[in-house]
């Protein structure tokens, strides 16, 4: 194609979205409020995955050790349990740390009402391997590989917190897919109409172009740049807003429910824009080429 | 140039728009193709267009198979043939020069030679003075004059005119012959389908006359027939 019939294609692209103007703007605005929407969710899902991923690294399963086991032994257990999959960390806890931090969450203050135990630890073989997760999911296999290693006296783990953020971290990826996809097909489903709409309009023009000899691409050209422009126009709109709504919504959030500030963590908006801005602005481009390439088959039989 | 084989259109079952048609038109001829209402005029220029497929039988343009060609051929083919409507279709939003330029646009002519030839087309139709005024602000003589400089600046080897001075006044339906047959003179083939009597009478040209969707007389220097 050439640069001028490029030129003249973009032209006629805006002029349509001008003639059409009512219908553009309500394009615009779908596809704005659907990217929005879309951001919106986006940015709980990640912050969301985020605060789970804080917490699963919290989520820790202890190994106990045999009472004849040597450290040697310790040692190659400890290596074995690295090399795990789905193991994040893994920190041995010697016998006295266990003792100190146990009297630290017990005695608290009155910390001398301990001091019968001095020379008699009474954890003397509860030194064990704290082993963090990356993955919650992964818990089941590292318990029972952690079982199966010779030494091992006792494996401990919380089911109950491990099981409730799986399922619930998928729960709400379920839902977000859910709710995405139907807005980008109410999204595909407006443009499409615009587009049909610029058609009609231009319905003689289109029948001219074909008389005279035009390429199915020349008179395609003008309707995809419309649904592009739309596309872009829809997503950049609301991906501004959202960037600044961003950390005002923390900020909100983080004063009115301060108990908040030590439970979770968010993520800076730097980190979620630099997978979102480049999602958005391809969406709102992609649904509106898709949307305007295959209306325009439909109707034209170019 | 044109040549038709036994050809048939359907437009539903059984009822034939053209019936076992034979027609050959060389190069550089000007023919008028007349009859009533229903007769099949327009389906023929439709057909030789490639707007519509025939039922049967065979249609060659300019060494071409119609039939066999591909749909992505038929852009390069039309871009050979110029057409003029009787309802002029001008775009009504774009001034007089846009309305021919856009017809090199389609065929992705450079601005350069849009600039050359646009100009030029519209003297020949004897409205250069006139470019920049849109199709309204024109009657309907000098709307089907733009129609005509639409139709040949592409120097198409063939012209097709259906009714085009249907909508026109004597005066002006003469001013529109006059450019189709400068055209002719160019080496264009024109091909005009008409009701207008006085016309074919007084241009003593090929005249095809058709009834109900057959060739009922060819004649070389020909007039108007009315054939009951």
């Amino acid at each position: 194609m050439r640069i001028s019939t490029i030129g003249y294609s973009m032209k006629q692209g805006v002029k349509n979205i001008r003639r059409n103007k009512m219908f553009s703007i309500a394009s615009i605005a779908t596809m704005a409020a659907c990217i929005f929407l879309f951001g919106l969710f986006y940015s709980i899902v990640v912050n969301f995955n985020y605060i789970v991923e804080k917490a699963e690294e919290g989520v820790a399963i202890t190994v106990f050790f045999n009472e004849d086991t040597t450290q040697e032994q310790k040692d190659s257990i400890g290596a074995q349990l690295k090399k795990e999959d789905g193991v994040l960390k893994v920190n041995y806890v010697s016998a006295d740390a266990a003792w100190n931090k146990f009297k630290d969450q017990y005695f608290g203050e009155s910390s001398d009402l301990a001091e019968g135990f001095k020379s008699d630890n009474p954890l003397a073989n509860s030194d064990n391997y704290e082993v963090y997760l990356s993955d919650v999911s992964k818990q089941k296999g590292v318990v029972s590989f952690a079982k199966s290693l010779e030494g091992v006296r006792k494996v401990n783990k919380s089911d109950v917190v491990a099981k409730t953020l799986t399922s619930v971290n998928k729960l709400v990826g379920y839902v977000s897919v859910a709710i995405i996809a139907i807005l980008l097909a109410v999204s595909v489903f407006l443009i499409s109409n615009t587009v049909t709409m610029g058609i009609t309009v231009r319905r003689e023009e289109i029948a001219i172009m074909k008389y005279i000899g035009a390429k199915d691409g020349f008179v395609r050209a003008p309707f995809v740049i419309e649904g592009l422009i739309i596309g872009a126009v829809g997503a950049v709109i609301p991906l501004v807003l959202l960037y600044f709504m961003y950390d005002k919504a923390i900020t909100y959030i983080m004063t009115k429910f301060s108990l908040l500030n030590n439970i979770v963590d968010f993520l800076p908006v730097a980190n979620v824009y630099r997978t979102l801005l480049p999602i958005g602005i391809a969406l709102g481009v992609g649904i509106g080429f898709v949307g305007s390439f295959f209306t325009i088959r439909k109707h034209l039989k170019v | 140039m044109i040549e038709l084989r036994e050809v048939t259109k359907e437009y539903s079952k059984g009822v034939a728009a053209l019936n076992g048609i034979n027609l050959k038109i060389e190069q550089g001829e000007f023919v008028f193709i007349v009859g009533d209402s229903g007769s099949g005029k327009s389906t023929l220029i439709k057909l030789i267009m490639k707007e519509l497929e025939p039922t049967s039988g065979t249609i060659i343009v300019n060494g071409n198979n119609l039939s066999r060609m591909k749909h992505r051929r038929v852009p390069m083919y039309r871009r050979n043939i110029g057409v003029v409507f009787q309802d002029f279709r001008l775009l009504k939003d774009r001034n007089i020069y846009e309305n021919i330029a856009f017809a090199q646009r389609v065929t992705e002519t450079s601005t350069r030679i849009i600039k050359k030839k646009v100009p030029a087309a519209l003297s020949l139709v004897g409205l250069a003075q006139k470019y920049k005024a849109f199709p309204k602000e024109l009657s309907g003589g000098e709307q089907q004059r733009v129609a005509i400089a639409r139709a040949i600046v592409n120097e198409p080897a063939i012209l097709l005119a259906d009714e085009p001075t249907g909508n026109l006044d004597p005066t002006n339906s003469w001013e529109i012959m006059k450019l189709l047959e400068e055209a002719n003179d160019r080496g264009t083939t024109v091909l005009v389908v008409t009701h207008n009597q006085e016309i074919v009478n007084e241009m003593q040209k090929r005249v095809v006359t058709m009834k109900k969707g057959v060739i009922v007389s060819d004649e070389k220097k020909g007039g108007y027939k009315h054939e009951n």
